[in-house]
């Protein structure tokens, strides 16, 4: 039978063969991605909203990816960048929870220690010249208290009341930042989902990467709920009154 | 002796060769002020209205806290510069000046399309070395106009513009918030909005807001219509003792004498 | 568990790519600038929050100085990870010091000990730039500034970071009195002037500088502790 093969699209350098780089291959350039994730407090908890779709290059690759992961009863980890970087941080998390469970002392795993796990993890293969070609956002309530965070391929972290990852940093964050920062503990689900909404609407008309088919996620006292794909609803009235470049 | 000749206008490049010897050997290019910045234009019910932020940089520092980054280009269009300040600058003055000799030769207002076409045939000419990104907005007899123009060359003409570093910052308020017909107040509190999430999210950007809406026979150029970030006074005055300065050798001074004994009626 | 030198450790190294091209730079640079005043029975450390990355502002309120013990006072610049990464080493050798000597490890010792951990990374360096600033044992105010190697310098005042070439001078000037023929050079600030200077150093440095801004952290050392006060800077 023959080997199946295909061309790769022209706009995609092709991916450096692993005996190329000598005995170990590295993540010098990411192969499936994501594109952003937009995630905000509220009053409940967390909101998190990213597309499900894996980007090969220029390519719409796969329309049905999952950036989202539960961790344990109340964090949640949104993934933006390399989907098979994304895949190996999500074993290691489920061998933390899996050891976590065996110990069987009654302690659950909190937030801020997902989160403090992630950032060692990226801050530790940055360290190896190895890095996890992501960026990551945790959110989740701990002890009480609404938790967010975000930590990149070069271990960088920080905690905000609004975050976005790629393009979402550039598009998204202004709006967040004037709808939500300062007023967190004012915002309504309602509300908090109008802003999301809002958020990937604008990713959508202007990220090439993105796509209208996604998932929003919350964390509240009530534990971790990641929706069904939905698409958004968009309008394209400015159509008609563009014509032309000028003259 | 031959008399001195007027130089030919246009650009010199009698250095070019010389300059590039220099930088291949590793000696540093004179950096540009840079005016990494939020400039926006859009159309409303009546007319256009253009704003931008007022900061100018070279690289990480400040260089002009208040510049003025919407030029003049003829009594019925202005237009917004990002990029190169020299570049912006001179490319807006320009074409200002020509404007006023086509509408002295043809007796009427310049067309904007006659502008945008001047600036884009200017611009593809140097093939983007001219490091000028422009918000082109006026009003004439076809009613109101806005295109961008990119330092290549290359125009668009949309409803709604955004140009600059801080251009991301400001389309996200456009794209969440424009509809058609707007009115007057709300397409300049638009603008306001635009270029403040400019000033805030964009490093490139910062200070005040300019705006200037331009309607069929009127234009109102509002500087510093938003001035969202004021200086705290200092702490304390620095200012030093006389006597403060070391010196090592003293001249004599000129006083008022010294001028009374220069007269020499 | 022993935490001296172990001479058979090899200092941590960058590991060599196979190839000499495709080379990922592991160093960024997130902005943020930091300052220390010595007083002579007190030091001030001041830290703005902004933490960047190119033209974007991640968070307007990232720490970068941290109190490591009731008279020390740790301010970073420039990489954040490589920051809190060495703050958090230096948190846990301090504590350790406490269980094993029942008593808080001094300014002196996590001086040396600050510069022991960068030259550490001899051949892979933490991108920082630390001041540390404290009181001596003798009760005097101190501030030690180093290189990102591990050059270690006691000095009255210091700016590094961002902002760093625009404050120096001006520290240069009203804290060293330099270059002024009436001024007495063992002349010593107090605890006000040196707050005053330090908090127009940063209204300052956030006018010029793009990387500098939005709150303004504030640590006076002295004998009877660390009193920290946070401020609002200009968040453009």
């Amino acid at each position: 039978m023959d080997p199946i093969t295909f061309e790769l699209p022209h706009t995609l350098k092709a991916p450096k063969a692993a005996p190329s780089l000598g005995p170990t291959s590295r993540t010098m350039q990411p192969m499936i991605t994501g594109t952003s994730v937009v995630a905000f407090k509220y009053k409940d908890g967390i909101m998190m909203a990213a597309d499900c779709l894996g980007s090969y290059g220029s390519l719409a690759r796969f329309r049905n990816e999952n950036r989202f992961m539960q961790v344990g009863a109340t964090t949640l980890l949104g993934a933006s960048g390399d989907m098979s970087d994304f895949q190996f941080m999500k074993h290691k998390l489920e061998d933390l929870l899996t050891s976590e469970y065996d110990m069987d002392d009654g302690q659950s795993l909190g937030t801020k220690s997902v989160y403090k796990y992630v950032s060692n993890i990226m801050y530790g293969r940055r360290n190896k010249f190895d890095p996890l070609w992501n960026a990551y956002v945790v959110g989740g309530i701990d002890n009480g208290e609404a938790f967010l965070g975000y930590a990149n391929l070069f271990g960088t972290t920080y905690q905000s009341d609004c975050i976005a990852t790629g393009f979402g940093a550039h598009l998204a964050i202004p709006i967040l930042r004037r709808r939500v920062e300062g007023r967190a503990d004012e915002i309504s689900e309602e509300e908090a989902v109008r802003i999301l909404d809002d958020c990937m609407r604008v990713l959508l008309y202007r990220d090439c990467r993105a796509f209208n088919k996604q998932r929003r996620a919350k964390v509240t006292a009530q534990g971790v709920e990641i929706s069904e794909p939905y698409a958004l609803e968009t309008d394209w009235s400015i159509a008609d009154r563009v014509v032309g470049y000028g003259a | 002796m031959a008399p001195l000749l007027e130089p030919n206008a246009g650009f010199k490049f009698d250095n070019a060769k010389r300059n590039q010897l220099l930088s291949d050997k590793g000696y540093m290019v004179p950096t540009a002020t840079k005016t990494g910045t939020t400039i926006v234009g859009l159309i409303y019910k009546d007319g256009v209205v253009l704003g931008a932020d007022t900061r100018a940089t070279n690289g990480s520092i400040v260089a002009d806290k208040n510049c003025r980054k919407i030029h003049y280009l003829a009594p019925n269009m202005y237009c917004c510069g990002a990029g190169t300040a020299a570049d912006t600058d001179f490319t807006t003055s320009m074409i200002s000046s020509q404007l006023a000799l086509h509408s002295l030769n043809t007796g009427r207002d310049a067309r904007v399309v006659t502008a945008m076409t001047m600036l884009k045939q200017y611009l593809f000419r140097y093939q983007g070395h001219i490091g000028a990104a422009l918000v082109l907005g006026g009003y004439d007899v076809m009613g109101p106009h806005l295109f961008t123009i990119y330092p290549h060359g290359s125009t668009d003409k949309l409803p709604y513009v955004t140009m600059g570093s801080g251009s991301l910052a400001a389309m996200s308020v456009f794209e969440s918030s424009w509809r058609p017909e707007l009115s007057r107040e709300e397409a300049v509190e638009m603008v306001k909005d635009a270029i403040e999430a400019g000033i805030f999210n964009d490093l490139g950007s910062g200070s005040n807001v300019d705006v200037c809406i331009i309607t069929k026979d009127n234009v109102e150029y509002i500087r510093g219509y938003s001035q969202p970030n004021e200086r705290v006074p200092k702490e304390q005055s620095y200012r030093f003792a006389p006597g403060t300065t070391e010196f090592i050798a003293t001249a004599p001074a000129a006083t008022a004498n010294d001028a009374a004994a220069m007269d020499v009626s | 568990m022993e935490f001296g030198l172990q001479l058979n450790e090899r200092p941590m190294e960058a590991p060599r790519e196979a190839h000499g091209h495709n080379h990922w730079n592991p160093y960024v640079d997130t902005g943020g600038t930091s300052l220390a005043i010595a007083g002579e029975d007190f030091v001030l450390v001041a830290s703005d929050t902004r933490q960047s990355d190119g033209y974007n502002i991640n968070t307007r309120y990232d720490s970068k100085a941290f109190e490591l013990s009731n008279k020390t006072v740790l301010a970073l610049s420039i990489c954040s990870a490589d920051g809190k990464r060495l703050y958090e080493i230096l948190e846990q050798r301090a504590q350790l010091y406490f269980h094993k000597h029942d008593k808080p490890i001094g300014t002196e010792a996590l001086a040396q000990l600050l510069s022991n951990t960068l030259y550490s990374r001899r051949m892979f360096p933490y991108y920082v730039f630390p001041i540390l600033a404290g009181v001596k044992a003798d009760g005097k105010g101190v501030a030690y500034s180093y290189d990102a190697l591990g050059n270690m310098k006691d000095v009255t005042h210091i700016a590094y970071g961002s902002a760093a070439a625009l404050v120096q001078p001006f520290l240069d000037s009203q804290v060293g009195f330099a270059n002024q023929r009436n001024a007495d050079p063992n002349r010593q600030l107090t605890r006000d002037q040196a707050m005053r200077i330090a908090i127009d150093a940063f209204t300052g440095s956030t006018e010029r500088d793009i990387y500098t801004g939005d709150w303004l952290e504030i640590f006076v050392v002295d004998a009877t502790g660390v009193h920290k006060e946070v401020r609002e800077l200009k968040h453009d």
